[in-house]
């Protein structure tokens, strides 16, 4: 059990290595800064001075050493273009984006599940058919396509719901949270439909494929040989079996939740880490950047070393393996 | 278009006073405590003063602190915290600025001539983004309380228009807060000033949290009438179709950088109104005319070397169809690549050739590329209106004269480096003039680069007679001589075609019914002209 | 290779014969597939030819004359007066080509990749099944970024722009080989097991050959799956590519570039330049999907 534990902890620091080279040389690559940070007067010497500054001509080895032995203690440096340390500004921004993916998760799981089972049970049924056909049109658009059409029927056009932001937020000392205003509840509605919808397919047609699988086996059978009714059939054996890989998988997405909030961000002005990071690549703000990728691959490994765990003491038999996320 | 620019302090006092006076008949109106929602597409980079001229931030700046002069919307100069300002009687070389008296900062410090040198000092400092704006100081001096002079290494007749954007900051809370040096950006420094103001201006800083949300609210203690505007919310909103949406459903006031294919949907929608101006910038494509060899091009030689392939690259942009089509009506074609507030520019510089296919052709042909040739053409798509389209336009017309030019697109970020490391061959620039005078765009865009002027010579353009005469017009007194080498100069520039101008473009803004607000050519609109109706 | 042909032959042809909308789809994704490669014969203008572009015929609304040239065109122009039903044809062609490309490219490295994991076992299984780990944890978005801004780094500025639609090949297809990787070393792991290979190591036939002949034949109905399901988010990667600006260069617009541009004109009422390459490119990952929907029911017999 140890050396398991010990031996997911290692690979996990090693695959934060990895990342952390690659984002580190990636935007070591990108653009030029010291162009975006001096003005239209700058002089070619004013631009050599920068690039001594800032430490552009160091050999790369000693930039990625530096880069390494700071980031581990969280310190990023300041933002080129925000100029606030890259820590600070991401913590800040963070109760947005995990707001938003947290909530786009639990409504994309609770429907999920939901039409999952309906389509599951009723597998040929008329409602079911246009559940999966409508579902089937919600992965076929790009999700900034969906959230601009959401903006121009509802904000636009109806003018029921607030077309970008948060709303007015609620500071509760070291996180800000929209879910106390009714703006800020307001302002939730279209981006968690956005981000949600694609996560809800995929649990949808998980839970439905597990269903019907569960539904098949033995132990169903003789369940209903024994007289039992559908209803206790349906949701006390064949759902709880159901869920187990379901919520694995649920609990995998958030990652991608997280990192799939850049475009619904960017559409709905949503004031999250998302946002930050596209801003901050067309600004070639290198530290928010690097932090960035940090900040998400770090969020899913502990999320995948937990899943892990988990399955190793649930099931010790399944060690390395494990369902593949459903596609 | 034009305005008389070289007129001298005093008959511009005159004038502004006459404005000053109309503009307080209607300031006087009952002005209830109204709020702004503003959104534009950017935010400002920093809060320090002197730390970044850039047009967001500096729009912001103007509500939170001022500057001793103005440029109305007009684009006249106007007194603000100085009243009035003159060249010594006995030295030519020493400006004097009277200042207004009475004038509090938001933490309560009263304005005097010690802030003013402060601040000029400070806008010397190396780490400042507007040194090169005051470049000719020698130094500042504070002669009494309300009478600062400011020393100049040579006669400046044109000085105070650098000044429209020189912020005045409290020599005490400075020194408190250990912001004596401007916030170095490009070193990645932050400071207590990049977050914190203490300035003079209408507004002062509530709360702020870049790019989401900047709160600003009326200082009592302002020392002009109290605008209509008390309470202003600043968001940048990047996304174009975000930014409409916001305003059309009315979760903002005041859209600040409309998208041209907008304007015409929102003058029709009820509620909603849309001012355009003129934008003191020109718009313009410049090429590699100085180097033996291209890097991108198919040939062996330079094409843009020759004055034939420079004339048929006229003559085969169609500026007419890019105004009708590409800027919908919201751009000036131009001959010149210089905005008309700018002194030096005249109607007939203006004028622009009418495209003409085949001439051009015949000109490719003469100067030996009867097949053409192919080259790339960097453009930004992020910076000014309808960048790439009006890059992509001109790849079409280019293509029916034979000259294959590969559109290569990017973010701003990406496409500057490009100019500026001389790493382009053919590119679209743009370029704003906040001193309204042609040396400007003569020091950074025709100069021969030596370090220090050229800059943003990518044309590689380099004439040692010109280079005199810019330099010359700098100190030059003799307001009628100076207007007359500037004219050369151009006559010169225009000869062997510089630079290809495309227009001057317009800008719009886009408010909520009863909100009013005219379009301020340097894009830096304040709030304290805000009208409600 | 023969089981499978045996089994399409029955199963999977009756199922499509008694599927009405696997019927719909494959003739919709027909059409749009071939009408995009005969693009160059079929459609009646150039839009990747800029000189054959007129400025003026720019934002003409469809079926209705141009104010200022009088043409007319069937779907309307977008702001260059390109003709959008040529750009549609012509960009759904660059959206094929990068989706099937990405895909082949993700299925050979997966399949390759997935065969070693399963067929080696131990470290080496181990650590690709961490890297799939690590890349299944960032949605291919991100990492075709990165990919993105590496390539940029390494290309020297003039080819970029030739290069461009194979760095977008490479971005979506690096991305998504986690899955066939996934089936492929599930089988190879089960298949290598068995008494059969086992037997045939012992008397010396070659690996590959095992591979090839035994456990190929078993993935294909699965690979091919998730090849049809990846050919659909492949081509709306690339269009979610386009959208953040890192795609196709504007003067070849792909179906997603051709959005992009659309989606700037919602509000000014040119509502054809977003509508009409919108609709094409939803008939395109519809109808992909739906055959990738039906053609994993139909090679999973259970759930028939």
């Amino acid at each position: 059990m140890i050396a398991f534990i010990l031996r997911r902890i290692v690979q996990s620091i090693l695959v934060m290595l990895v990342v952390a080279l690659v984002s580190f040389s990636l935007f070591r690559y990108v653009g030029d800064p010291v162009a975006t940070m001096l003005g239209q007067e700058a002089t070619l010497q004013d631009r050599a001075e920068l690039r001594e500054r800032l430490g552009l001509n160091d050999p790369i080895v000693v930039q990625f050493w530096d880069f390494l032995s700071r980031a581990v203690t969280g310190d990023f440096g300041l933002s080129y273009r925000l100029q606030q340390p890259v820590m600070e500004l991401i913590l800040s921004r963070l109760p947005a984006t995990l707001e938003l993916a947290l909530i786009s998760g639990i409504v994309a799981f609770i429907v999920g599940v939901g039409l999952g089972v309906y389509t599951a049970l009723n597998r040929r049924g008329v409602g079911s058919n246009s559940i999966m056909a409508v579902s089937l049109i919600g992965v076929s658009l790009p999700t900034f396509l969906i959230g601009v059409l959401l903006i121009w029927v509802f904000a636009v056009e109806l003018q029921w719901l607030p077309s970008f932001g948060r709303g007015e937020t609620v500071d509760l000392g070291s996180w800000t949270t929209g879910f106390l205003t009714e703006s800020g509840r307001a302002s939730l509605v279209l981006p968690v439909i956005t981000l949600g919808l694609y996560q809800m397919t995929l649990i949808m047609r998980l839970v439905r494929s597990e269903m019907l699988e569960v539904l098949r086996t033995d132990y169903i059978k003789f369940a209903r040989a024994r007289g039992l009714s559908n209803r206790a059939i349906n949701f006390g054996h064949a759902l709880k079996n159901t869920l187990v890989p379901v919520i694995t998988i649920a609990g995998l997405q958030m990652g991608s939740i997280i990192a799939f909030a850049i475009i619904t961000e960017t559409v709905f002005q949503w004031p999250g880490v998302g946002a930050l990071f596209i801003n901050s690549v067309q600004f070639v703000d290198v530290p928010v950047m690097a932090a960035y990728l940090l900040l998400i691959s770090f969020i899913f490994v502990v999320i995948n070393l937990i899943v892990d765990l988990l399955y190793y003491v649930v099931d010790p038999r399944l060690r390395v393996d494990r369902a593949a996320p459903g596609h | 278009m034009g305005f008389d620019f070289l007129r001298s302090a005093t008959t511009r006092r005159t004038t502004s006073a006459l404005v000053a006076s109309a503009a307080l008949a209607f300031a006087l109106a009952p002005a209830s405590a109204e709020t702004i929602r503003w959104a534009r597409v950017g935010d400002a980079l920093t809060l320090d003063p002197h730390s970044q001229n850039e047009g967001p931030t500096t729009a912001v700046m103007h509500h939170i602190y001022e500057t001793l002069v103005d440029r109305e919307v007009d684009g006249t100069l106007e007194p603000r915290l100085a009243t009035e300002w003159s060249i010594h009687p006995d030295d030519p070389t020493v400006w004097v600025f009277k200042l207004r008296e009475g004038v509090k900062f938001h933490g309560g410090e009263d304005l005097t001539a010690e802030d003013v040198v402060f601040s000029v000092e400070r806008v010397r400092h190396e780490a400042s983004d507007f040194k090169g704006l005051h470049a000719n100081v020698v130094g500042a001096e504070a002669i009494d309380d309300y009478t600062v002079h400011i020393k100049m290494d040579g006669p400046s007749p044109l000085y105070p228009n650098n000044l429209t954007n020189f912020f005045i900051m409290d020599k005490g809370w400075s020194e408190a807060n250990d912001v004596v040096a401007p916030q170095n950006y490009d070193a990645g420094e932050e400071k207590f000033s990049t977050r914190n103001t203490n300035g003079t201006g209408p507004y002062k800083l509530i709360s702020r949290d870049p790019e989401v949300r900047t709160v600003m609210q009326h200082f009592d203690g302002h020392w002009d009438e109290k605008p209509q505007v008390t309470e202003i919310i600043y968001t940048p909103i990047k996304e174009e179709a975000t930014r409409v949406a916001a305003l059309l459903s009315g979760e903002v006031d005041l859209v600040q950088d409309v998208p041209v294919q907008d304007i015409a949907r929102l003058q029709n929608t009820a509620g909603i109104n849309v001012t355009t101006g003129p934008e003191n910038r020109v718009i313009f494509f410049a090429y590699d005319m100085g180097s033996d060899k291209l890097i991108s091009a198919n040939v062996d030689d330079n094409p843009f070397k020759k004055p034939e392939v420079r004339e048929a690259m006229a003559l085969a942009l169609d500026r007419d169809a890019i105004m009708k089509v590409v800027m919908r009506g919201q751009s000036l074609p131009t001959g010149v690549a210089m905005p008309p507030f700018v002194n030096g520019w005249t109607e007939e510089l203006d004028k622009y050739e009418l495209p003409d296919v085949d001439k051009a052709k015949a000109l490719l042909a003469e100067a030996g590329y009867p097949d053409g040739f192919s080259v790339d053409l960097n453009c930004p798509n992020d910076r000014y209106l309808n960048d790439e389209a009006i890059c992509q336009a001109y790849v079409g017309m280019l293509g029916r004269i034979g000259i294959n030019a590969n559109l290569v697109s990017q973010s701003r970020s990406l496409h500057f480096p490009l100019i500026s490391n001389r790493t382009t061959d053919f590119y679209l620039l743009g370029w704003g003039v906040p001193t309204f005078d042609s040396s400007y765009i003569f020091n950074f865009l025709v100069h021969t680069d030596n370090g220090t002027l050229g800059g943003w010579n990518g044309s590689r353009y380099s004439n040692p007679e010109l280079d005199e005469m810019m330099q010359a017009i700098a100190t030059e007194v003799d307001l009628e001589k100076r207007n007359e080498m500037i004219g050369q100069i151009w006559a010169q520039l225009q000869a062997d075609r510089v630079l290809l101008p495309v227009h001057n473009q317009l800008l719009a803004y886009a408010t909520r019914e009863g909100v009013k607000l005219d379009v301020h050519p340097e894009n830096t609109p304040k709030m304290t002209d805000v009208v409600f109706e | 290779m023969n089981r499978f042909a045996r089994a399409w032959d029955s199963d999977v042809a009756y199922s499509f014969r008694h599927s009405p909308v696997a019927m719909v789809a494959a003739i919709v994704a027909l059409t749009i597939i071939l009408s995009a490669v005969l693009a160059p014969w079929i459609a009646p203008h150039e839009p990747f030819n800029p000189a054959t572009l007129n400025l003026m015929d720019g934002f003409t609304p469809p079926g209705t004359p141009n104010a200022f040239t009088g043409n007319t065109f069937i779907l309307g122009t977008d702001d260059q007066g390109r003709d959008i039903l040529s750009a549609i044809l012509y960009g759904a062609r660059i959206s094929l080509f990068v989706g099937f490309a990405a895909v082949v490219f993700a299925m050979v490295m997966g399949i390759t990749l997935g065969l070693i994991a399963g067929w080696r076992g131990g470290w080496v299984d181990s650590l690709l099944m961490r890297i799939a780990d690590v890349q299944m944890s960032f949605p291919s978005i991100l990492i075709a970024l990165l990919i993105f801004g590496v390539a940029r780094g390494f290309i020297p500025q003039d080819m970029r722009e030739d290069l461009a639609i194979w760095v977008l090949i490479v971005s979506i297809g690096l991305s998504d080989w986690v899955p066939f990787a996934r089936v492929v070393r599930g089988s190879a792991m089960v298949e290598k097991n068995k008494e059969y290979v086992q037997a045939a190591r012992v008397i010396g036939v070659h690996p590959t050959r095992i591979v090839v002949s035994h456990i190929l034949p078993n993935v294909l109905g699965p690979v091919l799956v998730i090849a049809t399901i990846h050919l659909a988010l492949a081509i709306i990667a690339e269009a979610t590519l386009s959208f953040l600006g890192v795609g196709v260069p504007p003067t070849q617009p792909s179906l997603g570039t051709l959005i992009r541009i659309g989606q700037g004109f919602l509000f000014s009422g040119e509502w054809w330049i977003l509508l009409f390459p919108s609709v094409a490119l939803l008939a395109l990952a519809l109808s992909v999907n739906l055959l990738g929907d039906w053609l994993r029911d139909a090679l999973n017999p259970r759930l028939r």
